[in-house]
């Protein structure tokens, strides 16, 4: 076959038509993948959920609320097993990482006693700062309660082990934590027992 | 967001090139001489202020309202890649002596990730038209900084008696990997 | 040239990392361990193919002078795809919450549509040749980039954590600068050395 030559009627037509397939073809594809990228995302909140509360029968992600704090949102998911609270997952933050933002999600059991907690986002250093994921470091928050439990690294006088050599971490970590407890005792006060 | 803390992060504890490999064909490719660093240093600015300016008022001015967000990618390339051309084309008209010393850089451009990765970078990072132009001038100038000091370690290292099978790129790479360490002493600082 | 050196090349004699030197900031972005190498050089090479075929197809219809720009379309156009697919499919964290491969690639995903290697075989091979020349040009080159990053990746990821596609062979950690930045650099520029000195070009 012969090239075509370069008039500006065949180059507006080509490119036309280029962009024409291209974008209809890429809407197809969004419109087949919209479902399951949105079932993706909702299954990745549903796991951390269930890592940081006992099991529950209700889908948590479906109705959550969200909240505004320092400059960014947390987000509240309630988990309930048939009528019964079982806890609120909390999604939170901290700005202050060795490399920038933290996101956990922390799973407060109904007397406000933490049940577990899990990393959702980070970008700290591998082997040092990301030990803030191992059991070893999030064993020490679980069944303690924000009241009693002063969520601050012990060098700063608080009950907290830091990650060595990870103190700012550590120190993040805690933030994030207390932040989270902050919105909860909110939540508290917004809807007394139902 | 405070603008220093902006420029500090982009340029030195988040280096696009030591830090986020974006930028490398050009970084191991032009990097032979100081001299070819600074041209290149000049045309990225150039185009990923740009760049940058231009798919910020895309996004959120065509993409978003239409809700056409899938059409991210197709866009930006676009943009990057006529902004290249129109840059080549009014540098010949009205500077030609810049034309003379950044022309054989531009068309490499289009493909230098570092121009794309900051306009995704910004949206991602949510920041706002003006934050979005520090961003990209910090990045710019990381860029830069990066290239400078490699092209001239790099001139240095002609001279020096390395083994063979290691000589011109492997060398480049492991001299590059111990700049990237001694980047990753300013984490931390923001 | 025959089909066969068509398709063995982009292994070894023009391997696209390790002889060209072309599509290193996924190389170097991504390889953090032997899986999200595998997963990123599975997914250029599908845009890589794709691109190929539909370039080799279409070459001859588009006018010289908006070549480039047509080509930078097809290849964003797979890119999208790809990126949609993955965040579709590859988007489940792991057991212990470790971030899904689609997390990992992050903006690497995106910037395919930049990878040299892309656009460099669609406008110095696919357009030039026919269908099957090109197809298989795609698979040499993709599965030979595949190769270099999934090597890459292991060598980083038994250096630095000690294991090898998850699987954990020593306790604790491993030297941890491999999965840094710097180690990138510094693993990649050995086992260019290595291939060197094995190809015996130098």
């Amino acid at each position: 076959m012969a090239k075509k030559e370069s008039t500006i009627s065949n180059m507006v037509l080509t490119l036309f038509i280029v962009t024409l397939v291209s974008g209809a073809s890429l809407g197809f594809i969004y419109e087949v993948t919209k479902g399951p990228i949105e079932k993706a995302m909702r299954t990745k909140k549903n796991m951390a959920i269930k890592k940081v509360l006992p099991d529950f029968t209700n889908s948590p992600v479906e109705n959550a609320n969200s909240a505004y704090m320092d400059g960014d949102t947390l987000y509240v998911y309630k988990a309930m097993e048939n009528t019964d609270t079982v806890g609120l997952a909390i999604e939170t933050f901290t700005p202050d990482g060795f490399s920038g933002m933290i996101k956990l999600m922390v799973g407060f059991l109904p007397d406000g006693t933490i049940y577990d907690i899990a990393v959702l986002q980070h970008k700290e250093t591998p082997g040092l700062g990301d030990k803030m994921a191992t059991l070893d470091f999030r064993k020490q928050f679980q069944g303690q309660h924000p009241n009693t439990f002063n969520l601050q690294v012990k060098k700063d006088g608080g009950d907290v082990d830091a990650i060595t050599a990870s103190t700012i971490t550590s120190r993040a970590f805690c933030d994030a934590v207390q932040r989270a407890y902050e919105q909860y005792k909110k939540e508290q006060t917004h809807e007394p027992a139902n | 967001m405070d603008y220093i803390l902006i420029i500090i992060g982009a340029v030195f504890v988040n280096n696009i090139v030591l830090a986020q490999f974006l930028g490398i064909c050009p970084f191991i490719g032009v990097s032979n001489k100081v001299e070819t660093a600074i041209g290149m240093t000049g045309a990225v600015t150039f185009v990923l202020v740009l760049a940058t300016m231009v798919t910020y008022l895309l996004q959120h001015y065509v993409l978003v309202p239409f809700g056409i967000g899938f059409m991210q990618t197709v866009t930006f390339i676009l943009v990057i890649a006529s902004l290249v051309q129109l840059v080549e084309i009014i540098l010949k008209k009205i500077s030609p002596a810049l034309y003379q010393a950044l022309g054989i850089f531009l068309p490499l451009i289009t493909t230098n990730c570092a121009v794309l990765g900051v306009a995704i970078l910004a949206v991602q990072k949510d920041l706002n038209l003006t934050e979005s132009v520090v961003y990209a001038a910090a990045n710019a100038i990381g860029f830069g900084l990066a290239l400078l000091l490699f092209s001239g370690i790099r001139e240095q290292l002609d001279l020096m008696d390395v083994p063979k099978p290691m000589r011109g790129v492997p060398a480049a790479f492991v001299v590059a990997g111990l700049l990237a360490m001694a980047f990753m002493g300013f984490a931390g600082i923001v | 040239m025959n089909q066969r050196t068509n398709f063995t090349k982009g292994f070894f004699k023009e391997n696209p990392v390790f002889v060209l030197f072309l599509g290193l900031c996924p190389t170097l972005g991504t390889t953090t361990s032997a899986i999200n190498g595998l997963g990123m050089g599975l997914a250029t090479a599908f845009v890589l193919i794709m691109s190929n075929i539909v370039v080799s197809l279409t070459g001859s219809l588009i006018p010289g002078k908006v070549r480039i720009p047509s080509f930078i379309v097809i290849i964003a156009s797979f890119v999208t795809i790809v990126d949609l697919l993955m965040k579709a499919y590859t988007n489940t964290p792991g057991p212990q919450g470790e971030p899904s491969l689609y997390d990992q690639l992050g903006l690497f995903i995106p910037l395919i549509v930049v990878n040299c290697l892309v656009l460099g075989r669609a406008e110095a091979y696919a357009s030039k040749n026919k269908f099957m020349s090109s197809l298989i040009d795609g698979l040499g080159m993709g599965l030979g980039f595949t190769m270099a990053l999934t090597m890459l990746g292991a060598v980083r990821e038994i250096l630095g954590s000690g294991s090898i596609f998850n699987y954990k062979f020593i306790e604790g950690d491993g030297i941890l600068i491999f999965v840094l930045a710097p180690g990138a650099f510094i693993a990649l520029g050995y086992l260019i050395v290595i291939i060197n000195k094995l190809t015996k070009k130098a």
